[in-house]
């Protein structure tokens, strides 16, 4: 491959997350081609490539809703499964049914239930790290109202609060930043702020370069394979984005890079980094 | 009026018919709120139609027909997620497939039998004045069992039914827990035949559920609205019987229909006129305000 792969992240820290050669896909469709990379402790990883790359089907394997076809993923240097529930997910969308019974406190409580006994009721403490994590989400004013009343980025912050309630030490987020209002974005923002504080390893996927390019200091631009992987000034140059993005992207003399995505049906936009 | 709500209970039939009817109208409900929350309305009553062939059969080897029904039960519902596990077919049309089969073996089964069978109508429409003593304790043992697995897995069987991924971050093992909830399906749906028979098991699963869905907006307060909406259906539709000389079983359903009505049209969110009241009042005050 290019040298841009070899762009390894450098660090003294011991790998919390390491991929091997991890290859995935679904029925006859292979979509992860042997990625390998690791992530140190408490780094913040964005995840960006074109539609399809790859991007959602990673954080399946990683926690363990895709069978990995071959090599391996291991966390605090175990196998996946190892451990109950040290990573949290927040899927893109959340194929949930919306008019089910539950109260946003509820919701963020599921969080909590590996931590809890069987037949016991919440400790205290399981309720104030809750009421905790809504206030940090800014929707403990929405705790006794039902899921379905919210508007969309309400509920991606209860989702959210669900996430950092199972005080996991990976948490992955699949476009937590795409289709949402300004205040949501805001707060996801802060909340990954604040999970860096606590040496949480989070790694987040999206589409937009711009936020990449000014929040975080790692990336992964990933496209069936790593094509590279390291420091976002790295990472982001043309040669790398033109492999990745290979036909969709524009070099602009000035040494700019326009990635137009036009794969999204009825979603047209370019972004200028 | 005490002397009326009395009466009955002097009967010994009455009590255990009460016992009986409350017992399983309390199971039905809290089971019937995964059904209606998780769309097996339809699986409910392919189940109930489909013991039929393990009745006819116990009845013509001299067995035990409730043992007969359960096993039968239990095979159709895993035949049903065999089938729509391969993918190639949907689950509603394995159902379908399979519950006209298993209902017209037990057709066939039937009608092979040439003496009156007075046991198998009462499999079909329920008969809650003959339950015996021992009815009673099987009823009993396996609605106390029933609604303790319930119990004991009420948070994995929130998670599988509201968020499957979270599930399966969780490590909680769906395909269990989904074949555990077919077998108390099977289970709840046996024990009710003695009451209200196979054609109004569904009714009972679905009806109490639904009306507590209206007027909650928790798991387990629905769970606890349905219960008492289950066993005031049953308690109310055997006094009706008792005093109208109609059939239990249609009574207790055509009671838990009118309450199901009653929380549609009132419940205080969801019900359809303080909907009705909420947007014509809003209305008002912006005709007023322009």
């Amino acid at each position: 491959m290019s040298e841009a792969k070899k762009i390894i992240l450098d660090s003294a820290e011991p790998a919390r997350l390491e991929l091997r050669e991890v290859s995935a896909g679904y029925d006859g469709k292979l979509v992860l081609h042997d990625v390998s990379f690791q992530v140190p402790h408490g780094a913040r990883v964005a995840v960006v490539g074109p539609n399809g790359a790859g991007k959602s089907t990673l954080f399946k394997v990683l926690v363990g809703l895709l069978p990995i076809r071959s090599g391996e993923v291991l966390i605090h240097g175990l196998p996946l499964g190892a451990h109950q529930d040290c990573v949290a997910y927040v899927p893109q969308r959340n194929d949930i049914d919306w008019r089910f019974p539950v109260t946003v406190s509820d919701v963020v409580m599921m969080g909590r239930f590996r931590h809890l006994a069987r037949l016991q009721r919440a400790s205290i403490h399981d309720r104030a790290i809750v009421l905790h994590c809504l206030e940090q989400m800014r929707i403990a004013n929405l705790a006794k109202r039902s899921i379905g009343e919210l508007s969309g980025g309400q509920q991606q912050r209860v989702f959210l609060a669900r996430a950092l309630a199972q005080e996991p030490h990976i948490l992955l987020m699949d476009e937590p930043f795409t289709g949402v209002d300004a205040a949501t974005q805001e707060a996801t923002l802060a909340l990954l702020d604040d999970l860096q504080a606590q040496h949480v390893t989070a790694m987040i996927s999206t589409h937009d370069l711009n936020l990449t390019a000014s929040r975080f200091e790692h990336v992964l631009l990933l496209n069936h394979q790593v094509v590279a992987y390291g420091l976002v000034s790295e990472v982001f140059t043309p040669q790398t984005l033109g492999q990745a993005f290979s036909g969709q992207v524009l070099m602009l003399p000035n040494g700019m890079a326009l990635v137009d995505e036009c794969c999204p049906p009825a979603e047209h936009e370019a972004k200028v980094i | 009026m005490i002397e009326w709500l009395m009466k009955p209970l002097t009967y010994e039939f009455m009590q255990r018919g009460l016992l009986a009817s409350t017992l399983v109208g309390v199971l039905c409900a809290v089971v019937g709120c995964y059904v209606v929350l998780r769309g097996m309305a339809f699986l409910g009553d392919a189940l109930a139609h489909a013991i039929l062939p393990g009745v006819a059969l116990a009845y013509l080897l001299d067995g035990n027909l409730l043992l007969g029904a359960l096993i039968a039960a239990i095979v159709v519902a895993v035949l049903i997620s065999f089938f729509s596990r391969q993918g190639t077919i949907k689950e509603d049309t394995a159902i379908g497939i399979l519950f006209a089969a298993a209902l017209s073996l037990g057709v066939l089964l039937i009608s092979s039998i040439r003496t009156y069978a007075v046991d198998l109508t009462h499999i079909l429409f329920g008969n809650v004045l003959g339950v015996s003593g021992d009815d009673l304790f099987i009823t009993a043992v396996l609605g106390v069992v029933v609604l303790g697995i319930i119990a004991l897995f009420f948070r994995e069987f929130l998670v599988i039914s509201f968020d499957p991924v979270l599930a399966a971050t969780l490590r909680i093992r769906a395909e269990r827990f989904r074949l555990l909830m077919l077998i108390l399906l099977a289970l709840t749906i046996v024990v009710s035949l003695q009451t209200v028979g196979v054609g109004l098991v569904a009714a009972m699963l679905v009806t109490p559920g639904a009306a507590a869905y209206l007027l909650t907006r928790r798991l387990s307060s629905m769970m606890i609205v349905a219960a008492l909406i289950g066993a005031v259906s049953s308690v109310v539709g055997l006094y009706l019987s008792f005093y109208l000389s109609v059939a239990s079983g249609a009574a207790v359903v055509l009671t838990a229909t009118l309450l199901f009505l009653l929380a549609f049209l009132c419940a205080p969110a969801r019900g359809l006129l303080p909907r009705w009241w909420h947007t014509r009042s809003t209305r008002r005050t912006q005709t007023r305000t322009a």
